[in-house]
This record gives C-alpha cells, sequence and structure tokens, in this order.
C-alpha cells in the first residue's frame, strides 16, 4: 500500500447552518403544548440554529413568573389520553393529570418550564414577549422572566426572523 | 465496519466517522480527535470528557447536554463556549462515545 487514506472524521458542517433561522411561536399554555416548542428550539439551538421564540396569547404563561411553575395538563376533550371523555371533567383530574405528565417528562431527564428555559437562553436562544398579548394581560416586564429580551410586537417579530423557518404550536 | 487511523491508531468507526467501540478509545487518542475538529483541549474540556465516559459507564447511554448540565455540572453555555455549535455531537465524538440519543 503506497497511500493511506485520510482518517474519517464526521463533518460537523458548522458552516451548512450558517444564516439558518428557526422562529417558534408558542400560543398554548398547557403544559403538554408548552414542551412542543422548547424541545424543537432545544434541539435547534443543538444543530447551530440561530432560534426564536415568541410567546404569544396563552403562550405567554410560559414567560409569565407567577405562572410558569404552574402549567397544567388537562385530558378534557383530548382524546389521546383515551381516558373515558365523560371522567375528564371530574374534580382533580387536572392535578393528577399534571402530576403524572411532570413525572413522566421528569423520568426522562427533561426539566420543568423555568429551567428549561434558562437552558434554552444558556444555549443562546432568544425569548420575546408578545406585545398585544401582554397588554390583554396587563404585565410588564417586570412580571416576567427576566431573559426575555423584549415585549414586541407581532409585526417586530416578523421582521426580526426574517428567512427563518416558522413553527407556530 | 470502516476502520481509520487516528493518530497512528486504528480504530472501528461508523459511516460518519464516530467511533463505535467505546474501548478502542483511550485519553491519549482525544487530543487528535479534538485537532480533526479543530479544538484545542483544555482542563475545562477534559473536565466534560470525563464526566461523559464516566456516565457513559454506568448509564451505557452518552449524556446529552442536559444531563452534562443537570449531573455533570458543567452548564449548557459554558458547553456551547468549550465545543462550539453543536456541543453534544463534539463532545461525543471527542469522548469515543455515540451520538446522544435523547432529546433533551
Amino acid at each position: 500500500m503506497t497511500t493511506s487514506p485520510a482518517p474519517l472524521v464526521p463533518s460537523f458542517d458548522d458552516d451548512a447552518n450558517e444564516g439558518r433561522k428557526l422562529a417558534i411561536i408558542c400560543s398554548k399554555g398547557n403544559l403538554d403544548m408548552a414542551y412542543p416548542g422548547l424541545i424543537l428550539g432545544n434541539a435547534a439551538l443543538g444543530e447551530g440554529v440561530e432560534t426564536h421564540i415568541f410567546f404569544t396569547f396563552w403562550g405567554l404563561d410560559m414567560i409569565t413568573k407567577s405562572r410558569m411553575n404552574d402549567l397544567k395538563f388537562t385530558p378534557v376533550g383530548n382524546t389521546a389520553t383515551h381516558m373515558p371523555m365523560g371522567l375528564t371533567p371530574m374534580p382533580g383530574i387536572t392535578g393528577m393529570a399534571t402530576k403524572q405528565m411532570k413525572k413522566s417528562i421528569a423520568d426522562l431527564g427533561v426539566p420543568e418550564i423555568p429551567e428549561f428555559l434558562e437552558q434554552i437562553v444558556g444555549a443562546g436562544g432568544h425569548l420575546w414577549a408578545c406585545r398585544l398579548s401582554a397588554d390583554m394581560n396587563k404585565l410588564t416586564d417586570t412580571d416576567l422572566y427576566s431573559e426575555v429580551e423584549g415585549i414586541i410586537s407581532a409585526t417586530d417579530f416578523i421582521e426580526l426572523t426574517a428567512g427563518a423557518q416558522m413553527l407556530f404550536i | 465496519m470502516p476502520v481509520t487511523t487516528i493518530d497512528g491508531r486504528e480504530v472501528h468507526v461508523n459511516e460518519e466517522g464516530f467511533l463505535t467501540d467505546p474501548a478502542e478509545w483511550d485519553e491519549a487518542m482525544a487530543p487528535g480527535l479534538a485537532a480533526a475538529i479543530g479544538i484545542e483541549l483544555t482542563d475545562d474540556h477534559w473536565k466534560v470528557l470525563r464526566f461523559l465516559r464516566a456516565d457513559f459507564a454506568t448509564q451505557g447511554e452518552t449524556a446529552t447536554t442536559r444531563r452534562v448540565q443537570a449531573v455533570g455540572g458543567v452548564s449548557t453555555k459554558e458547553q456551547f463556549a468549550l465545543f462550539p455549535k453543536k456541543p453534544a455531537k463534539k463532545m461525543a465524538y471527542i469522548a469515543g462515545l455515540p451520538k446522544p440519543r435523547g432529546c433533551v
């Protein structure tokens, strides 16, 4: 053998994602609807993708200090839980379902919402609050998670994420 | 399974280039793997790599960035500073471990 092949090294393609942006709009404040946006955002950041998350309508609960620790999951109207629908509105069901979901998520090493947001910010993610939603709920900067970069309008967010791939959750 | 040469030593890798046998790795190999992807190892890098190896030995799975923070005590921010852009994959590669499977 006269020549040795170059070592096989993974191509991390750092430059391939250069300029790629992901914009995620979180519009729901149920515990089960809060996670998808955060998990996808976190995954994108881990791939070197610039990620912006806009919290609007009920999604604003995720970054509201007084609520972010207390998001709930309810099986009411959610056939995917496969519970008899007649049982789902009964007292205590939401509490039980929330507790169960939190346990399942924690068992997989996934953090609760506030800690997850911290991790996303640590990974370089950008958090934005919706102006209209903040006004509707009479919330200001001081009511929101401290790492939120600003309360901005939908127009501002669209400008900010020009060229981005968008997810509405 | 392809075989490649890192610092004069033959190791088995998958089609992407990740080592497939954690036992073929030792600490002497890490600087060569790091250099191949443009990273120069410091004590801070070693803290992460040693955690990943020890954690893999007990868990049988490569730790995610989340686990490196929560259990290994190295913040996500620091991981991105040490292994820029794609910390999970880069940490795993230099530690001679498979890519982490976890989502978070």
